[in-house]
């Protein structure tokens, strides 16, 4: 198998790099020390398997599963036991290895590789590494990563979302969570029958709506305003008298 | 105080001299740097980056074989993130045995 290591650490590319040269069915093609030089790589060429630290500055492991189309198999380097569960979300990933790696795990981790194979997911160009949806049996559920916790919310008890920099404050009956989004990615999570962009700063739950005035919606305590562009969008979806 | 050794270096080099060499050199050029962005950005009390620097300075410190020292180090990795930094002194009281054990090396 032909693979490729992205890492920000040097140390541990090299002791990935060592561990992989002691399997002949392996061969290290690249090293890289950030997502996006890999991407640019995987523009080019084609490879059989990865070895992806999640904890990079400014595009994570997961971020960079998300970009790429068609991943090929991705074995997960971290040194961080907590993203387990969000890893397994995604059919390209085969293992999960925390660091510091012991050659025998790692053995075990290939074994796997050669044996899994992978189903092609279709991959969109933008998603989001700290949100996931998950339709769960007791219905919509929308799962953000806060603090490394992955933290249910209900999305019926969503009444507004407002972009906030490189956050978003999701806003609920109960309580509210800032996440490390952005308002587009949050936007295609939620459901288009409840959800209504109605300024580039805010999604609102139709539902919650307590007035409308003019070029503002009163939702809860908050008053928002509606921009001129989304102002028709929102008329079409009242159920006006 | 635990002491740093070469245990995990020489379970994963499988006798390889040379790359026990070439990885002992390449942490003593990382380290250094990734703590001089641990003490700027934790000047600058922004604790998320801290956590972030504390994330990658852990791995070396599990790599040179500091059981109880990662343990306090993914603590104040926690810490850190809630803004807390309570186990800034037993930390870099680990940064400083680490300097001292590559300097020896």
């Amino acid at each position: 198998m032909n693979c490729i290591i992205i890492d920000d650490e040097a140390t541990a590319r090299a002791i990935i790099g060592q561990l992989c040269s002691n399997i002949e069915s392996l061969t290290v093609l690249e090293e890289f020390p950030n997502a996006m030089q890999a991407i640019k790589y995987l523009n080019q060429n084609t490879i059989d398997l990865i070895f992806l630290d999640i904890h990079m500055p400014d595009f994570t492991g997961f971020d960079f599963i998300e970009t790429i189309k068609n991943p090929p198999k991705i074995i997960l380097t971290t040194s961080d036991p907590n993203f387990a569960i969000q890893a397994f979300e995604y059919d390209c990933i085969v293992d999960y290895l925390v660091k510091p790696i012991t050659p025998e795990r790692f053995q075990k981790a290939i074994q796997k590789a050669e044996t899994t194979v992978t189903k092609p997911k279709a991959h969109t160009a933008t998603s989001d590494a700290s949100i996931e949806k998950v339709e769960s049996s007791s219905g919509n559920d929308l799962y953000v990563n806060i603090d490394r916790r992955l933290i249910k919310i209900d999305i019926p008890s969503v009444y507004l979302v407002e972009a906030k920099g490189d956050y978003i404050q999701i806003k609920t009956e109960d309580k509210n969570y800032t996440v490390h989004s952005t308002l587009k990615k949050i936007e295609e999570k939620l459901p288009d029958d409840l959800f209504l962009k109605i300024h580039r700063s805010y999604i609102i739950n139709v539902d919650k709506i307590i007035d409308i005035e003019d070029n503002s919606v009163l939702i809860k305590k908050d008053v928002i305003p509606v921009s001129r562009s989304n102002r028709p969008e929102l008329m079409k979806r009242l159920n006006l008298l | 105080m635990e002491q740093p050794n070469l245990s995990y270096i020489n379970s994963m080099s499988g006798g390889d001299k040379a790359f026990e060499q070439k990885l002992i050199s390449i942490i003593k050029g990382e380290f250094p740097e990734e703590k001089r962005v641990y003490y700027t950005n934790l000047k600058a009390k922004n604790y998320k980056l801290t956590a972030d620097n504390v994330h990658k300075l852990k791995h070396k410190i599990s790599i040179l074989g500091l059981e109880k020292s990662y343990e306090i180090a993914v603590a104040f990795e926690n810490n850190l993130l809630e803004g807390n930094t309570e186990l800034q002194d037993q930390f870099e009281s680990i940064l400083k045995t680490i300097t001292r054990y590559l300097q020896e090396l």
